[in-house]
């Protein structure tokens, strides 16, 4: 699915050359849910930008669904973006005037794509905050603004999800719920997840952990007591929340 | 994307702040409103010239001197005894007057004509009767008035057989012309008034020629065709006269002009359509300035809106997509303005009409050429100022804008 040879990516900043990512091969399997770790300035958000095809590498190949990401034109990169990846984002990043509604059924304006209401409700309602829809972001809280996040990833069925500090704005019991709902996805949609966190805490909820630093990986493991979620606890989670 | 999402994002985008909107608006509804009202006042004096000149027939011709040159009686005479034509001649002389009754003063074009100048000039009598062959031969001191100077001096009063007092000797008021329109100011007979020729050269001005003859101002030809009457009927009356008085002048270059009236009309719309032209361009300014305006709003919208424009580029929108975002809220912001401001043009100019503001007898004209062209020009100018902040939030890089504050 996801496969990275020799990449590196490099930035010009002044008159220094930063090496964000120094030779780096990984590759992620379907139905993979995966941690990136590392502090800050240790190449996973590069990581991130490069796997979303929102930038593409200096040098090696990135392979997405076999397809070479830097033979691709700009509007291939954002046909790419619009149908395989789903961003998750820790500041959430909904447009503010945009009812939760309308926030989920932005991606799939950009592909005239069909019935994109009823499309958007049933994103919203698999992640339980249906009854939310005409809120803007402002009248949410945090956790919910997330689920309407992850709603707009989930919006156009997307192979992989990419999420960068999900948890990161949030309260760890809410924290728990948005992995237990990437969790759910993961398992019943075999949807890829991409985590990036720097607490071990959420790192544990994913089957493997990628830790970087300075550019490089530094280790890749299973994890071994991977906590799991039940289905059961988030509903409950989520119909809590509705009271 | 389809149009109608790409149009609705739009409208949700402008109206989202809307104070800003309505000042960005209002540079264009301003710029469009002076384009029509003033083109439309522009077109108006055209109608007006062009009406009152045409109400005179146009088959009307005015000999007048060159300067140096010379026109007389016997040069009107000649040309009314042309035997290959059939001309009706009616020689004129004009001199600056001021008339007075009863201490009512008022200034007017004091013409001394013949009887047939009534005929040539198409003037028709309200009451009383205008000048006969006896009064130009006896330079009998005697008036007929236009209808506004009538009215300016007698109001409701009968003027006729009144006396009124021109440049200081009393004449008789024999008659009271009907009103024709078209505004005193564009030369209308309304605001002249008519004395025996010999009258009016002899009583009221002293220019002769060097042989002591009246000079004539202007001699009014009205041509009417005499086709069968005549072996070789005149094929242009504007060179027949010319060849009859180079004849008579006997001079190696023309002392005299021949106008007709179309020449008038031609040189008239040439100089109407230059200020027509010319107020277009004035008003034309101040809808670039409005094309400014939403420049720098679509700019200051842009970067406002750069992590926008990193989320939609993430969530798979193309170069293209936020193009066409941005560029539909310029045009939207300038055709809207620009059907606010046709409407509040069409209104200042019913405004003109309604109010009298130039006169009662000035109607301004709009056109729907005008009103699509002020459209145009707003929707053009939306486009045009559109197309450099769109192109640049297009060309935002996803990673920076996501990472705007």
């Amino acid at each position: 699915m996801i496969s990275l040879q020799n990449v590196t990516k490099t930035y010009q900043i002044g008159p220094s050359l930063i090496k964000a990512l120094d030779n780096v091969n990984l590759s992620i399997e379907v139905g993979e849910m995966v941690a990136v770790m590392g502090p800050s300035g240790s190449g996973k958000s590069t990581l991130m930008n490069i796997v979303g095809c929102l930038d593409v590498p200096t040098a090696g190949t990135y392979s997405l669904k076999d397809r070479k990401v830097e033979e691709l034109s700009e509007n291939e990169l954002a046909d790419i973006r619009g149908t395989n990846i789903g961003f998750i984002f820790q500041t959430y990043n909904l447009l503010p005037r945009l009812t939760a509604l309308a926030n989920v059924e932005l991606p799939l304006l950009y592909d005239g794509s069909k019935n994109t209401k009823a499309r958007a409700l049933e994103a919203l309602e698999k992640v339980g905050i249906e009854d939310r829809k005409n809120h803007k972001p402002s009248e949410l809280s945090g956790g919910q603004q997330q689920r309407v996040g992850i709603a707009r990833a989930l919006v156009k069925n997307p192979s992989i999800i990419l999420a960068d500090e999900p948890t990161g704005n949030l309260d760890s019991k809410t924290g728990v719920e948005i992995m237990a709902l990437l969790q759910q996805l993961n398992k019943n949609s075999k949807i890829t997840v991409v985590v990036v966190t720097h607490e071990e805490e959420i790192a544990n909820y994913n089957d493997r952990v990628i830790t970087f630093r300075d550019g490089s990986i530094v280790s890749d493991k299973p994890v071994s007591d991977k906590t799991v979620i039940s289905d059961q606890y988030l509903s409950d989670r989520i119909a809590n929340n509705e009271n | 994307m389809k149009i109608k999402s790409v149009f609705m994002m739009a409208i949700f985008s402008v109206t989202a702040n809307k104070l800003r909107t309505f000042l960005t608006l209002l540079g264009i509804v301003i710029g469009v409103a002076a384009v029509i009202s003033l083109m439309s006042i522009g077109r108006g004096t055209q109608q007006a010239i062009t009406a009152q000149i045409e109400s005179l027939g146009t088959d009307l011709l005015f000999v007048s001197p060159k300067s140096g040159g010379n026109l007389t009686l016997a040069d009107a005479d000649l040309i009314a005894s042309d035997p290959r034509s059939n001309f009706r001649v009616a020689p004129q002389i004009n001199a600056p007057g001021s008339i007075t009754f009863r201490g009512e003063e008022t200034s007017a074009i004091v013409n001394g004509v013949t009887g047939a100048y009534a005929s040539v000039r198409n003037l028709e009598i309200d009451s009383g009767n205008f000048l006969s062959p006896s009064h130009v031969k006896n330079r009998n001191e005697v008036v007929v008035l236009g209808s506004e100077v009538a009215k300016d001096i007698f109001d409701e009063r009968k003027p006729i057989n009144e006396y009124v007092s021109i440049n200081g000797r009393r004449f008789n008021v024999i008659g009271v012309l009907k009103e024709k329109g078209g505004g005193a100011r564009f030369g209308s007979e309304d605001g002249q008034i008519f004395v025996p020729l010999t009258t009016a050269y002899y009583r009221l001005t002293s220019e002769r020629t060097t042989q002591g003859e009246i000079s004539i101002s202007t001699i009014n030809v009205q041509y009417v065709s005499n086709g069968e009457l005549v072996d070789k009927p005149v094929e242009d009356p504007k060179e027949h006269i010319s060849d009859i008085l180079r004849f008579s002048h006997r001079t190696t270059e023309d002392d005299f002009s021949v106008t007709n009236l179309q020449d008038v009309i031609d040189t008239l719309n040439e100089a109407t359509a230059a200020l027509v032209v010319l107020l277009g361009s004035i008003a034309g300014i101040s809808l670039f300035v409005g094309g400014i305006g939403i420049m720098n709003i679509m700019l200051v919208s842009v970067t406002e809106r750069t992590r926008e424009i990193g989320i939609r580029k993430a969530l798979g929108a193309k170069k293209r997509d936020i193009l066409g975002q941005f560029i539909t809220e310029a045009v939207l912001i300038s055709v809207s303005g620009g059907i606010i401001g046709a409407s509040l043009g069409a209104l200042i100019s019913y405004s003109i009409n309604r109010l009298r503001l130039f006169g009662p007898d000035f109607e301004t004209v709009i056109t729907a050429d005008i009103a699509i062209l002020a459209l145009t020009v707003a929707g053009v100018i939306g486009l045009f100022f559109g197309i450099y902040p769109a192109a640049r939030a297009a060309k935002l890089n996803p990673i920076d804008a996501l990472r705007y504050e």
